[in-house]
């Protein structure tokens, strides 16, 4: 009974997200989200912010090991969306890299596979819905994980049940023979945040300084990256030519 | 008399001097070159004062930014609803607004390797000059394209910087939109936001 009810609720959202009514710049409770925003802020300045600063002062090699680390595990995600995107030439590169550096590259430490040509791109179910057509839905703020939109938090859920990584730890699965706890994922997960956190203390700061409205920039950036992570691609939308018409 | 002659070739070598500076290539590719690494040596030299620097990114937006164009794409579909005049004026603070935040925004990256990596012809109107900016600290290099407006193929104009994907221009935009949206689409609110921005 329990699943129907879940399976019922999650057509009805994606019927929801596929009809034409669901723009991607509208707000679910921007009231709500913008104070959210500003708990982050401050979460940020007190908490993270001093710990990436902190991770960014470490000697390179090491910091250049844990983003291998921490990437080579994001990238389990992506095996089994490249094949719910049909994309068997990104299939290749995730389960290659993975597998390589894996093994040859020392649990991940190191990547030989991009020295071999192997550049997978992270997939998750929230580009996996975009590329099937479902639109954003609508743009809320969630407490410490920050921006995103209705199709993006199903698929955050979502990847908890496909992530081969979540599986072995969070889902206590044993997968060929390996298993973890809920202390490896969230570790690693909050590896990976920092990571990026340091990796973009000169971004924050910049925007920070140089935005009236903070709250819209992140939107923006947030909303375009996701764009663009669904289409692949790293080039803007062209939208000027209605400018010299 | 030869002391006015003497004087008249000074100026006129002066003139020639910094016409110099600030005059690139008309090819898109070689103006972005060249542009951004003679921006970034002068954010690096330590004989200039902080002014100087600030002065001297100033002038290269000016001549080298289609900084108009880029402050009615800022207002969307909305610049159609607006007054001559309040065009004007949100013109006039626009361009400060942009210049202070271009120089905090190039002194924060003044510390890195410019390289321009390929040149795409999209239009008669625009190219994209792809580059990668590799910043000293050993952070991954981040991938800029530039959008150069090519109208008048004598005098390319910078219409738009897109850092890994993100248009700043879009961003800018939607930054807009969100308090005109929420002030009623007024623009003296927007004109006395960036005006605060600007005093501060």
């Amino acid at each position: 009974m329990q699943k129907k009810i879940v399976s019922i609720i999650c057509a009805s959202t994606l019927f929801f997200l596929s009809s034409s009514y669901s723009k991607a710049t509208e707000e679910c409770f921007e009231t709500v989200s913008r104070s959210v925003f500003k708990f982050n802020l401050v979460f940020d300045e007190k908490i993270f912010e001093p710990i990436a600063k902190g991770y960014s002062r470490l000697p390179q090699p090491l910091k250049t090991g844990t983003s291998n680390f921490t990437s080579n595990i994001s990238n389990l995600l992506s095996i089994p969306n490249s094949i719910l995107q049909g994309n068997f030439r990104e299939f290749g590169h995730s389960i290659g890299s993975v597998f390589i550096n894996s093994t040859v590259g020392i649990l991940g430490f190191l990547n030989p596979a991009e020295k071999i040509g192997l550049k997978p791109t992270k997939e998750d179910v929230g580009q996996t819905l975009g590329s099937y057509g479902i639109g954003q839905g609508c743009y809320y703020v969630l407490p410490i994980l920050g921006p995103t939109t209705l199709r993006d938090s199903i698929g955050l859920l979502a990847d908890s049940f496909i992530d081969p990584f979540a599986q072995v730890t969070i889902r206590d699965k044993e997968l060929l023979g390996i298993s973890g706890n809920h202390l490896d994922y969230y570790s690693v997960k909050g590896t990976t945040a920092v990571n990026f956190r340091s990796e973009n203390l000169t971004n924050f700061e910049s925007l920070e300084k140089n935005s009236i409205d903070l709250y819209s920039s992140f939107k923006s950036i947030y909303l375009q990256d996701r764009e663009n992570k669904v289409k692949n691609t790293t080039s803007s939308d062209d939208d000027w030519g209605n400018l010299d018409k | 008399m030869k002391k006015l002659r003497i004087l008249s070739i000074s100026f006129f070598l002066l003139f020639l001097s910094n016409s110099y500076l600030h005059s690139y290539s008309s090819n898109p590719k070689e103006f972005v070159t060249e542009l951004v690494n003679e921006a970034m040596s002068k954010l690096a030299d330590k004989n200039l004062t902080k002014e100087e620097k600030e002065q001297f990114i100033e002038e290269i937006a000016l001549e080298n930014v289609d900084i108009n164009a880029l402050a009615l794409y800022t207002l969307g579909e909305l610049r159609k609803t607006f007054e001559k005049q309040e065009i004007k004026n949100y013109q006039s603070v626009f361009e400060k607004y942009f210049l202070k935040s271009l120089t905090s925004r190039l002194s924060d990256y003044s510390t890195s390797i410019f390289e321009v990596v390929s040149s795409d012809k999209k239009s008669s109107n625009y190219t994209i000059i792809s580059s990668e900016v590799i910043p000293k600290d050993g952070s991954p290099k981040i991938k800029i394209d530039w959008r150069i407006y090519t109208k008048n193929p004598e005098k390319p104009l910078i219409r738009d910087l897109i850092v890994e994907g993100l248009s700043l221009a879009r961003t800018q935009k939607e930054e807009f939109s969100s308090i005109l949206s929420s002030n009623n689409n007024d623009i003296n609110i927007l004109i006395n936001k960036l005006e605060e921005f600007v005093k501060n």
